[in-house]
């Protein structure tokens, strides 16, 4: 057997780094479909899974390749898929079922141009409330943004660490700067990485409720096989797993799908501060953009101009309540994205009544320099 | 009031195949006529004859009428959405191939919706039996035109009748590399069991087409609206022909409707074996490296 872990110091792509980042998770399934800037993941998994034992799978479609995840997953691994916007939007469907059933599984997204096939080869952020709001009905989704390959594979593992304790689908947002960027990535000894593994029912069979839910709201998880008669269904359903169709069952069980993400907030939101203590200019990005935006922040620093930056490594469930705080002292959040003004809306609403929210937009295609966030800053800091 | 009277007086017995059902979810869903419960009764019969755990069979269903059947039995039961039992199965079956994984599910899933999949995962020679129950309409969603629905029938979509050509899934199957392929009706229940229970011995991608009355939402507006009026069809009009060439089976009114046990081909390797040969071999690769 080939090793699982490559520890050590390397020089990869993001793609790759997300890749190895899935396997030192203990990723055993991969459901594949070819896309442009995400093939390279799949590619890589392709090489390294028959070396390690997973399952590599390239499926007639990005439909097939979600379906396919969740099954996995149920089956007992943990498994994953890889994607950019068109896929992520037929993966949609099979997503709902994963939040529907409490499947844990990863969903990597490269982000490229849209709508539509848009730039298949350039970058965007144009997919983050897809992520948010992609798949009918109402849910929350755990979504993290990489800015760097190394941060591509820790934050890959935690994607799964996240799925796995929450039985949720969790998005790994990356775009193709990130994919297709190489840099250091240090892979730390296999006994340092921390993992989580799904909860395991603690009682027999026959008193076994798959949808009875612990304390946390989380219902431990059988898998298939192991003779606890599992009965799941995308249909609205009891403690049993049984279709019940009324509206009382929906109260319950879409408010705990919602709820078991809302009430573990403060586990799951993570942000990076960088020079906030004092800070009356607030650089709210996140993924690569984050880079040139804390760039920029000690540009505007070295001019004495009271700048700060929050990048937001989670960027769904939304870090709503540091914006909220941030907003006491802040007197201007600058959103640099490439989109339209995703974020900004969001960060927007929280700091409403206490400060002013500017929107940075850029449709994607290249990345927002540092230079155009200081000029930003400068204009706002006036 | 007074069936529930009766019920208390009656003695608690039980049929010998309830140990498959969820019987705290009876009454079941489906209408009087329907085929899908004499099939899953087949099946669960064949399980029995082969001598199948229960804690070792996978029911995976799409969306529909026959979708709601995974909950019904008590297996490990997943149902999925419109059209992906197929690709949720293969899953599975893959990580736990030990597993006896089936996808049962209605025409409009596995060959409107999911068509996609079935030629693949055949293709692939993925192990799984796949059992349609082919009622030619959409049922659940009130009767509309299937893949399926012969020509010239109408549907509540095809008011002045079909003019659409409907596949001969057991033709596609066997085109796409199905390893067992064969067409009976739920009518057929002795015979059906047998297939079903043939198939469940071999390994690889084995598909059973069973023609299923849907008296409520297809017979109706077909001149079959009696509840056994489909059946007396299927019981009048069939032909059992093992070994037919598939390309002959279509279905059409008026005809004889083939059935048989079509096509049955061994030593293939399943889609896990080459997965696992493959492995094999780049381990062997990378040993001689060393």
């Amino acid at each position: 057997m080939g090793k699982t872990v490559l520890t050590g110091k390397h020089f990869w792509y993001g793609d790759i780094a997300i890749a190895e980042g899935a396997i030192a998770a203990g990723c055993q399934f991969f459901g594949a479909y070819p896309i442009t800037p995400a093939s390279e993941i799949a590619e890589h998994i392709s090489k390294r899974f028959p070396q390690i034992g997973g399952i590599f799978v390239q499926f007639e479609d990005e439909l097939a390749a979600m379906a396919a995840i969740l099954g996995a997953s149920w089956a007992g691994v943990k498994s994953m898929t890889a994607t950019s916007g068109p896929g992520l939007s037929l993966m949609m469907e099979n997503l709902g079922l994963g939040i529907m059933m409490e499947v844990p599984t990863v969903v990597v997204d490269i982000q490229r141009g849209g709508p539509s096939t848009g730039l298949p080869t350039l970058t965007a952020q144009g997919d983050v409330m897809q992520a948010r709001w992609g798949s009918h009905g109402h849910y929350e989704i755990i979504a993290l943004s990489p800015d760097s390959p190394q941060e591509a594979f820790d934050l890959t593992i935690r994607c799964f660490n996240l799925a796995e304790k929450y039985r949720v689908p969790v998005i790994l947002l990356a775009s193709e700067t990130v994919g297709h960027s190489a840099g250091k990535v240090v892979v730390p000894p296999e006994d340092e990485i921390e993992l989580i593994d799904r909860k395991k029912p603690t009682v027999p069979p026959e008193e076994y409720l798959p949808y009875k839910p612990d304390e946390d709201l989380i219902p431990p998880m059988a898998s298939a096989g192991e003779g606890y008669a599992i009965c799941t269904t995308g249909l609205t359903h009891d403690e049993k797993g049984y279709p019940d169709t009324g509206p009382e069952a929906q109260e319950t069980l879409v408010r705990r799908l919602s709820d078991k993400i809302r009430i573990h907030l403060e586990e799951i939101v993570e942000v990076e501060e960088e020079n906030m203590e004092d800070a009356k200019i607030a650089v709210v990005s996140y993924g690569q953009v984050s880079r040139p935006a804390k760039q920029a922040v000690r540009m505007a620093r070295e001019e004495g101009i009271k700048a700060g930056s929050i990048k937001l490594i989670t960027v769904w469930p939304f870090a709503e309540n540091i914006i909220r705080k941030w907003a006491k002292q802040v007197e201007v959040f600058i959103v640099p994205e490439l989109n339209y003004g995703q974020i900004y809306l969001q960060v927007k609403r929280e700091a409403a009544g206490d400060s002013e929210t500017v929107s940075l937009p850029r449709m994607g295609g290249r990345l927002i320099t540092p230079q155009e966030i200081y000029q930003e800053i400068k204009v706002s800091g006036k | 009031m007074s069936h529930e009277i009766m019920r208390e007086e009656e003695p608690q017995e039980l049929h010998p195949m309830d140990r498959w059902l969820r019987s705290e979810r009876m009454p079941h869903m489906w209408c009087a006529g329907c085929g899908i419960g004499p099939t899953l009764y087949a099946w669960a019969r064949a399980l029995d004859s082969v001598g199948i755990r229960k804690d070792k069979v996978v029911y995976v269903s799409g969306i529909g009428c026959c979708g709601r059947g995974s909950g019904y039995l008590d297996v490990d039961g997943f149902h999925t959405t419109h059209g992906r039992a197929i690709p949720f199965a293969v899953g599975i079956k893959l990580v736990k191939p030990e597993l006896c994984v089936n996808v049962i599910s209605g025409d409009g899933d596995l060959f409107s919706i999911g068509g996609n999949h079935f030629i693949h995962a055949c293709r692939r020679n993925v192990d799984l039996l796949v059992i349609c129950t082919n009622n030619f309409i959409y049922g659940m969603t009130g009767g509309q035109l299937a893949a399926t629905t012969p020509l010239g029938d109408f549907s509540t979509t095809t008011p002045y009748g079909n003019v659409e050509r409907p596949f001969n899934t057991p033709h596609l199957a066997a085109a796409s590399g199905a390893v067992y392929v064969a067409r009976w009706t739920s009518i057929h229940t002795r015979m059906l069991e047998r297939s079903i229970a043939e198939a469940l011995k071999m390994k690889g991608f084995r598909y059973i087409e069973v023609l299923s009355p849907c008296p409520v939402n297809y017979g109706r507006r077909n001149k079959l609206r009696e509840v056994d009026d489909i059946a007396k069809w299927f019981l009048q009009s069939s032909v059992i022909r093992n070994g037919a060439d598939t390309s002959e089976v279509q279905i059409e009114r008026g005809k004889p409707l083939i059935l048989g046990n079509f096509i049955k081909r061994e030593k293939k390797l399943s889609y896990y074996e080459q997965l696992k040969k493959l492995e094999d071999r780049v381990r062997k690769a990378s040993e001689a490296k060393k």
